[in-house]
């Protein structure tokens, strides 16, 4: 047992920190943002420079990482700087295009982004609902929505339904498609804590025997699960960060002529906050540790972490905004930007009470 | 990162377990399992199986008899205690005055208090609290005045926990009374069969009396029992209080309750089905379990960096309340998932032994008693309000 991370995560850790803090605040990004960009492309390139995305694959798929630890260590540090490039895409496809090798090596270059278009209009966070179609010719029709870069993406790894009823697991299959191939429609739209998402509508779009990719329904479900590290991972950076501006504030703030600090009734909420981001802690840390583990037992860690990091999140942004008060609540202070994000990743890849109740039922299916 | 256990680690769990398995009486664990309570002899039986064993102090070192484990084979033992429903030793002498002793005692106080505590000649009790004196603990009142060579005792201590069986007592006492609180205490020693001593029990909101008021009334004390030096007694508290809080999460127990709440909640019915298929049950269970997956590495991060020689500080404040919170849910969710068999107090079946009988289901007579006993964990060794204080002052610097 080991709780220290290794020599060289240690060292990514330390660099892709001091990188951050030198390129980036919460200035550059609201002005990325005011200025309708989907992400800083010179930071993204920096990123990239510095590993961030090699660190996401596996040596054999070109990388230097790709396990549990390499990924919560990544996105640990992107969340506690509120980083809203496009790396999370990444995670999302990288396990599903691990045989295209020439993609993963633009990826990882930084010089490609590959989307994942998976959710449907229809299913909420059931990954198994898929209604879009594939026929035996390689014609694809439907809808996909939430795609995250969809639209800064070059191609698109599509999930449609071969045969099987809109619920069954079998009878998915999945797709490389070029962002400009015939009959692709990708509409973007902004999300509330800045990043960029889109919707795909297929009408129609022939693919090539070229452009099917191996792996269905459980190679999904070990993409979502190396997603839900991700944004676990990032919820829990943004969390330490605004537990820090948090801290700095009650240490600052005066009234009724002594710091507001040093009222018990902001102490012991600060205390239960601090218990909570190490529940947190430990949350991502027993992903992470059973990310390369049995399906079962890797999947009722991603519940029991998705399940537990959206509790805390939410008590970490509603007690750290009311404990700032009213400045808590402005655009222009960075804490804004972390309630932000650590809100809107519960609604990324299954929230608190769909995966309450996955852990429920996963619990009963081990037993 | 590595969340697994080494070899070594493994094969002491196993060794752990098989001896358990051989060893542990079942009339014990049966007790322990369905929430019984425990006689003298129960525990004094248990203490004696394993200090025959050398596993009776865990953190002790080996020269006083102690098995000198490190802080993760310590957990990996609390944790294997638990899930064979062994009963937990009394932690007054082991694990609270004896370490007071190796650090502050002289050697003959060790040599002659050491050996009694293992082989259950005495049984100590812990005289901090007092009506005045709680979370306050600085505050005590109880005085001795040094009288050539004894201190005069007179005072009151409260909520000492078996002191009914108690022969022995450490105690907070005030001995300087014109200086800062913290500056007057001094940590001394007292036989229980002095002439002075009354002890009352308390009976307490499940019907128990776990808990006594102990009198001091003109109570001689030779000035040997003294430990350390006089006025240095909070110095010596505060390091029992801080030093020693083994297991102090609570996992071992939490783990063993809900396996019980899981086993009781399938085969209870509710509306035709099984309890645990209730939602909203189901949900509640279910939070509290991811939870306790979360407390289970926070502990093992704060056990393995103490394996490593850094001592726990301020941390294991944030493992008692989290720690706490979760058992009384767990708790909590017991005594709902028996339903109305919880309504009758069934003392008998409580304090008896295998044959008693029962109305209800197994947990029925014990669920509602186990509920209200364990109100005293985010009240006792620091309130969960102290702790958070402790949290806010060392940890966060506010």
């Amino acid at each position: 047992m080991d709780f220290n991370l290794t020599e060289e995560r240690r060292m990514l850790q330390d660099s892709l920190s001091r990188f951050l803090n030198d390129k980036h605040d919460h200035e550059s990004r609201r002005a990325v943002i005011a200025a309708d960009k989907p992400y800083d492309a010179d930071l993204y390139a920096g990123l990239a420079e510095l590993g961030v995305l090699g660190a996401l694959f596996t040596e054999d798929q070109g990388g230097f990482g790709g396990l549990g630890f390499d990924l919560s260590v990544v996105f640990e540090e992107l969340g506690r700087a509120g980083v809203i490039e496009p790396v999370l895409p990444a995670v999302l496809v990288g396990s599903l295009i691990a045989d295209r090798t020439d993609l993963i090596e633009d990826v990882i270059a930084g010089e490609a982004i590959v989307a994942l278009a998976h959710s449907e209009p229809q299913a909420r966070y059931d990954l198994n609902h898929v209604i879009t179609t594939a026929r035996a010719d390689g014609v694809l029709n439907g809808t996909k929505v939430h795609v995250l870069n969809g639209a800064q993406a070059s191609a698109i790894v599509v999930s449609a339904r071969e045969s099987g009823k809109d619920w069954d697991e079998d009878g998915i299959v999945l797709f490389l498609v070029p962002k400009d191939a015939a009959g692709v429609t990708i509409t973007d739209h902004v999300n509330n804590d800045g990043t960029s998402g889109a919707t795909v509508v297929l009408e129609n779009v022939k693919i090539g025997p070229e452009g099917r990719l191996n792996g269905g329904f459980a190679a999904l479900e070990a993409a979502a699960a190396r997603g839900v590290l991700a944004l676990s991972a990032e919820a829990l950076g943004a969390m330490e960060a605004a537990k820090a501006l948090t801290l700095d504030y009650l240490k600052g703030r005066k009234q009724f002529g002594i710091p507001i600090g040093k009222f018990q009734a902001l102490q012991h909420r600060m205390a239960d906050v601090l218990i909570e981001v190490e529940q947190a802690r430990s949350a991502v840390i027993n992903l992470a540790g059973h990310m390369e583990q049995l399906r079962i037992e890797r999947e009722r860690h991603v519940s029991a972490t998705k399940n537990l990091i959206g509790r805390v999140g939410a008590l970490v942004v509603e007690e750290a905004v009311q404990m700032h008060g009213g400045i808590g609540m402005t655009d222009e202070y960075a804490l804004s930007h972390f309630a932000r994000r650590i809100t809107m990743i519960d609604h990324w890849l299954g929230d608190v009470d769909h995966h309450l109740a996955r852990f429920i039922a996963l619990s009963a299916d081990a037993e | 990162m590595d969340l697994n256990y080494t070899d070594e680690q493994q094969a002491f769990r196993a060794e752990v377990r098989d001896w358990l398995a051989d060893a542990l009486p079942r009339e014990l664990s049966e007790k322990v399992r369905l929430g019984k309570r425990l006689t003298k002899d129960d525990s004094e039986r248990w203490h004696g199986l394993l200090n025959v064993r050398g596993w009776l102090a865990p953190n002790w070192p080996k020269e006083h008899g102690g098995a000198e484990w490190d802080a993760v084979q310590r957990q990996i033992f609390e944790d294997e205690c638990c899930r064979a429903h062994a009963p937990r030793t009394v932690p007054f002498g082991l694990s609270m005055l004896a370490p007071v002793l190796m650090a502050f005692g002289s050697a003959e106080q060790c040599q002659t208090y050491l050996p009694r505590i293992l082989s259950g000649e005495d049984w100590w009790c812990q005289g901090y609290s007092e009506p005045g004196a709680g979370s306050d603990l600085a505050a005590v009142k109880t005085r001795a005045v040094r009288e050539g060579d004894q201190y005069v005792v007179n005072g009151q201590k409260t909520w000492t926990t078996l002191g009914q069986y108690a022969n022995w007592i450490f105690c907070l006492v005030r001995t300087d009374v014109d200086v800062k609180k913290q500056e007057g205490i001094s940590f001394l020693l007292i036989d229980m069969n002095t002439p002075g001593i009354t002890v009352r029990p308390i009976v307490l909101v499940d019907g128990g009396a776990e808990v006594n008021e102990i009198f001091f009334d003109d109570v001689r004390v030779p000035a040997k029992n003294l430990v350390g030096e006089e006025n240095q007694g909070w110095t010596y508290a505060k390091y029992l209080l801080t030093h020693e809080r083994t297991n102090i999460a609570g996992v071992g127990f939490s783990n063993a309750a809900l396996e019980t709440v899981k086993e009781v909640a399938a085969n209870v019915h509710a509306g035709g089905k099984p309890l645990s298929e209730n939602p909203h049950f189901a949900a509640r269970l279910a939070q509290v379990e991811i939870d306790l997956m979360a407390m289970a590495t926070t502990n093992l991060r704060v056990v393995s960096a103490a394996a490593k020689g850094q001592a726990p500080g301020a941390e294991s404040s944030m493992l008692k309340v989290k720690g706490t919170v979760i058992r009384q849910e767990l708790t909590s969710l017991l005594r709902r998932a028996v339903g109305p068999d919880a309504l009758p107090f069934q003392v008998d079946y409580l304090e008896g032994g295998d044959n008693a009988e029962m109305m209800g289901p197994e947990h029925a007579a014990t669920s509602s008693p186990s509920y209200f006993n364990n109100r005293k964990l985010s009240i006792f060794g620091g309130s969960n309000e102290v702790q958070r204080t402790i949290i806010t002052k060392a940890i966060l610097g506010l």
